[in-house]
């Protein structure tokens, strides 16, 4: 039996399928994943994420610290309850995880990073923090994200009365605190919607409060395929620490200014740059029929490639894929789908965000 | 609980197998399948005329999760794969036992025999669960 997150007889009784992930029991369905998926890309779904690892940050030094850290630059962050999208790199520029970092205020940041990779997250800041004197809390809370062109409004309905305006009038990638709660307007699903932490005790008060506003369950698979539109890399799928943000999509979470900011793994980054990136991160649409999985090999005249993630795609009714190829790819590609090499056209992530296909098919 | 039709016979690998009077099989994935992989979104059947093995694969289904192979329950030649599903695999999620995978001639009917039955099968799920 894998840990349980305070929402597990809530997903039990939702009947959800509970799957491993990550050492942790969490729903993949409430019986149709496609379902999920057009909830949260038409009106509003949620999602148990109270699996992640939230770690709270404090101490004189703390900012400059991150911006040690992160390859994106805190600095950016100037009114409490920002958010920021970064990699946590090493020396090599490979990267340890993805995280979003909120300024809780002068001398507090919170991060979320991944449940996957909470272990050798945790030991490396701890081992970076050291000699600036930052004091690490593991925050042990529950999390829902409410996602959907009508999320923020059903949720908002059910949040302490003092907070809905409030909540209401956040703009993208800021959070406020307040009543226990911990509103932001951040989300992995290339929808507009909430990310709220509770205590976990009330976590499962909260859930049954967004059922009854009309919020729909969602599981991992829904949430996959959400993120595979949207074109927002998982760890451990697209990236690793075998590969650098410049050839993972994520060049543009890089903050090379101000020059004499030296966080981890910049000087390997820019040779990296200098010298030109080999490999390119590109998506995929599959012209054939069949499904795109992670692993297969893409076939061109400019060499092989992988497929990082791969999926059918529900809102674009096609499969697509995120793939590592070599830089000078063109527009068509081949997959060895079990032996046949199948037809794909090489697109620019995103394919879906805010209700729509971006891409033509 | 998934269903578990007391006509047919099943397979350890998750196919079920109906005999008919004229010595053709039809077999499909069970309901116990179809609920395990989820949304189908991809079926691709074997060719008329195609001879298989007992245990072979000779079909893919494929969620939006995974893809799984079909394995052929019993030896025999291919009489057709289902065509209705290139365009709807979600059919099988509907109706595991109303859409079949493909017609098969067994070279040998009595190997359809030494299938499990409905009891069978709904015990072997439930040890597989533990």
């Amino acid at each position: 039996m894998g840990k349980r997150t305070s929402l597990y007889d809530s997903h039990v009784a939702a009947g959800a399928r509970m799957v491993d992930f990550g050492g942790w029991d969490m729903p993949v369905n409430y019986g149709s994943q496609i379902d999920e998926h057009h909830a949260v890309r038409n009106d509003a779904g949620m999602f148990d994420v109270s699996h992640m690892t939230v770690v709270d940050m404090e101490g004189p030094r703390v900012q400059e610290f991150l911006r040690h850290l992160l390859a994106n630059d805190v600095a950016k962050l100037k009114e409490p309850g920002k958010a920021l999208y970064s990699c946590m790199l090493n020396n090599q520029a490979g990267i340890i995880d993805d995280l979003i970092v909120y300024f809780m205020r002068d001398g507090w940041f919170r991060m979320v990073v991944n449940a996957a990779t909470h272990d050798k997250d945790l030991a490396w800041i701890n081992q970076q923090a050291q000699p600036y004197g930052i004091t690490l809390t593991e925050r042990n809370v529950g999390m829902i994200a409410v996602q959907g062109p009508n999320a923020r409004e059903k949720a908002a309905s059910v949040l302490p009365a003092s907070l809905r305006a409030p909540a209401l009038a956040l703009k993208p990638f800021s959070a406020l605190e307040g009543e226990g709660l911990f509103v932001a307007r951040t989300g992995y699903t290339g929808e507009d919607g909430f990310e709220i932490m509770m205590p976990a005790e009330e976590a499962a008060a909260y859930w049954d409060k967004f059922l009854k506003a009309g919020v729909k369950p969602a599981g991992l698979g829904a949430r996959d395929t959400l993120r595979l539109e949207a074109a927002m890399n998982l760890y451990g799928s697209d990236m690793d620490e075998g590969v650098t943000p410049l050839e993972s999509g994520l060049a543009w979470t890089i903050a090379w200014e101000p020059t004499d900011r030296d966080f981890i793994g910049r000087k390997a980054l820019m040779s990296q740059r200098d010298a030109g990136p080999r490999r390119k991160f590109v998506g995929l649409v599959l012209e054939d029929k069949g499904v795109l999985r992670g692993h297969q090999k893409v076939v061109s005249a400019a060499g092989e490639g992988e497929i990082t993630s791969g999926t059918f795609s529900p809102t674009l009714d096609r499969s697509i894929a995120l793939a590592r190829v070599p830089v000078a790819t063109g527009d068509e590609v081949q997959v060895d789908i079990r032996g046949k090499l199948l037809k794909a056209r090489v697109v620019k992530p995103p394919f879906a965000r805010n209700g729509k296909s971006l891409i033509k098919v | 609980m998934s269903k578990i039709p007391a006509d047919l016979k099943y397979t350890k690998s998750h196919e079920w197998v109906k005999l008919g009077a004229d010595g053709v099989a039809t077999v499909g994935i069970s309901d116990h399948a179809q609920a395990a992989l989820g949304d189908l979104v991809f079926v691709e059947t074997p060719k008329a005329g195609r001879q298989l093995k007992a245990g072979e694969s000779c079909a893919v289904v494929e969620s939006v999760k995974a893809a799984s192979d079909v394995y052929s329950p019993v030896a025999g030649q291919v009489v057709e794969g289902n065509p209705a599903l290139n365009d709807t695999p979600e059919m099988i999620n509907k109706d595991a036992y109303g859409a079949w995978l493909m017609k098969l001639k067994p070279a040998n009917p009595k190997d359809v025999d030494g299938l499990m039955d409905a009891k069978a099968y709904e015990k072997f799920l439930a040890d597989e669960a533990h």
